[in-house]
């Protein structure tokens, strides 16, 4: 029990009588890679949703290190060191590269209500910031703004701006979705290397790298679980199979 | 603040590869056109009672000071209020009461006006904060008009007449305001205190914040941002902000009336804010000296004001989304990278 960090007990999700999420089940363990797959549409975004508190479950419990978080709020929730991507790139477009990473460090530095003082009291940040963004080959672009970026690049960037908060469970929604395959071979390397000493839950369709990457696999269909286990298991699972050649998704030829 | 987060310093391998490289922020050019730019636009604002009627450009800073303070909250907070009059006005009616029937200092008198509009920006953003968009809007305009007809029923406003012959009176007790000149520079000093805090704010790590907000909302949640204590903190401000100029309003007309109060002058801060460009920090200056200069120019023609003041609106929503100064600053700044 101990080992679990993040747990969904029968989580359920209702979108105006369509269950989007319906009684799932989910352990994620201590510094594991775990993977959330299935088909588009099968409600794996929802759980991510759901476990971040971005949305209220209609039915279901959420632990986080044995307590509790049903009910806390989204931020609250990344305080705790649970700390989220979106599957739709989310960057601030207007805020330099650099002041992109400098904002996620910025919270801890705990003067972020301080209206009164200058900006250079951030330039102390810049040192940390500027790493994360080597770590994801940014330097470059460090002066420029985000939405100057292409796709690839937005998203590295978002992996590097999550980094900065230090999360102890990190969950990433479809990180390599956009990205050329070199940016995928480099950022699968960069996920492998951070998650070395945290947890990291990610949704992808990218089957080898999921395989190549995850200790456990949860398959989802239409809202339920349909297999969990490591990846040579599940990929022989025939229903797992069937849902996938079944509703014929990019990601099957992967693997 | 305390902070819950709880996971190891640096322990991420990636923040261990390379030491800092940081952004230049901004080249020299930058700093020398800034600079230029202060220079004159102080000088200017030095010489202006020599060249223009003092009152004429008392007016324009008065109504600056209060769209730069509105511009705080839409184009760093992207929060449209419609009920910002009820700041401008309740402050002068404040800053008048405290003035002539209590007898206080000038400058004591604003500060109280400013300390009314930020307590009344908290219980109204306390109320409208999380509502987002339309209603958020909605809801400070149905507020103001509570402070409307309070303002119109309540004994010490005075009703349809106001607060009227309010004594500019002695600056801290030496300067006498009812030399032109004299109340010149202390609302030039008011206005300058106001910018230069608002310029401040931006650039703060607060400003930083604010900006992620606005920029996208739900990211600065997942990166732990309580955002609504933010956009409440930037209301606040705005509000007590926008309250300092209307206290000052009230010294120099020497009147605080209904009309500061009115939905008529949150919709005209807005006009402002957006025809001179809003996000920039000169573009509620040069929209509210442009919205007062044609008021006075169409008071001494018989064309209606709101008419003419509607046309040009349109026309800049649909030709000048940037406003003026934001479609000048767009325009130098993307000369020299076409060049590139
Ligand atoms: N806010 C919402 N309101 C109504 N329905 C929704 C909402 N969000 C998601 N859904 C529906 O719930 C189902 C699951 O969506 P979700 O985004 O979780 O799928 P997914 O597994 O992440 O798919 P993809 O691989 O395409 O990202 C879909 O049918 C979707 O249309
Ligand atoms: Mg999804």
């Amino acid at each position: 029990m101990h080992d679990t960090i993040l747990e969904a007990v029968e989580l359920t999700k209702e979108f105006k009588g369509f269950t989007a999420v319906k009684g799932v089940n989910l352990r994620v363990r201590r510094g594991t890679v775990h993977a959330l797959i299935g088909p588009n549409g099968a409600g794996k975004s929802t759980v991510f949703n759901l476990l971040t508190r971005f949305l209220p479950p209609t039915a279901g419990r959420i632990l986080y290190k044995g307590r509790d978080i049903t009910a806390m709020k989204p931020a609250d929730v990344a305080r705790l060191g649970l700390v989220r991507s979106f599957q739709i790139s989310a960057v601030f477009p207007h805020l330099t590269v650099l002041e992109n990473v400098r904002v996620a460090l910025q919270r801890r530095q705990g003067n972020s209500f301080h209206f009164w003082r200058g900006e250079a009291t951030l330039h102390a940040l810049h040192d940390r910031a500027a790493a994360l963004i080597e770590a994801v080959n940014l330097a470059p672009w460090t002066g420029h703004t985000a939405a100057e970026l292409p796709y690839g690049r937005k998203r590295a960037l978002e992996i590097a701006t999550t980094l900065a908060l230090d999360p102890e469970v990190m969950l990433l929604d479809e990180p390599l979705a956009g990205m050329g395959h070199e940016d995928i071979e480099r950022t699968a390397a960069l996920i492998r290397r951070v998650a070395a000493d945290r947890t990291v839950l990610m949704v992808e369709h990218n089957l080898s790298v999921v395989a190549d990457l995850s200790d456990t696999i949860t398959v989802l269909r239409r809202g339920e679980v349909l297999a969990e286990g490591p990846y040579a298991e599940v990929s022989r699972n025939a229903e797992v199979m069937e849902a996938y050649m079944g509703a014929g998704t990019d990601g099957a030829g992967h693997a | 603040m305390p902070d819950t987060t709880t996971t190891s310093a640096v322990s991420s391998a990636a923040t261990a590869v390379l030491p800092g490289r940081a952004a230049a922020p901004g080249t020299d050019r930058d700093r020398t056109v800034r600079i230029a730019l202060i220079v004159l636009g102080l000088s200017a604002a030095a010489a202006a009672p020599f060249v223009l009627y003092p009152v004429f450009v008392m007016k324009v800073l008065c109504f600056a000071l209060f769209a730069c303070a509105f511009n705080l909250l839409i184009g760093y907070a992207g929060l449209l209020s419609f009920g910002h009059a009820a700041f401008f006005g309740g402050a002068a009616y404040v800053t008048a009461h405290a003035a002539k029937v209590w007898g206080l200092d000038p400058a004591l008198s604003i500060l109280l006006g400013t300390g009314f509009a930020g307590l009344l920006g908290l219980v109204f953003g306390a109320l409208a904060i999380r509502r987002q968009g339309i209603y958020f809007a909605m809801i400070t305009l149905a507020l103001s008009q509570m402070i409307f007809f309070l303002a119109l029923q309540m004994p010490f406003t005075g009703g349809e007449d106001g607060i009227q012959g309010v004594p500019r009176g002695m600056l801290f007790g030496v300067i006498d305001l009812n030399r032109p000149l004299a109340m010149y520079y202390f609302v030039l000093a008011v206005f300058l205190a106001g910018f230069v805090l608002i310029w401040r704010t931006v650039h703060s790590p607060f400003g930083q914040v604010l900006k992620a907000i606005r920029e996208n909302e739900a990211r600065a949640v997942s990166l732990g941002y309580r955002t609504e204590r933010y956009k409440l903190l930037a209301f606040v401000l705005s509000a007590a902000l926008a309250g300092m100029a209307g206290g000052t309003k009230a010294l120099v007309f020497q009147l605080a009336s209904l009309t500061d109060v009115t939905w008529q002058m949150s919709g005209e801060v807005v006009l402002m804010t957006l025809l001179g460009g809003m996000g920039t920090l000169l573009g509620p200056v040069v929209g509210a000296a442009f919205v007062v200069m044609l008021g006075n120019y169409l008071a001494a023609t018989s064309l209606p004001v709101p008419v003419v003041i509607g046309a040009i609106f349109v026309v800049c929503v649909l030709v000048f989304r940037r406003g003026i100064v934001g479609e000048l600053a767009h325009r130098l700044r993307s000369r020299p990278s076409r060049d590139r």
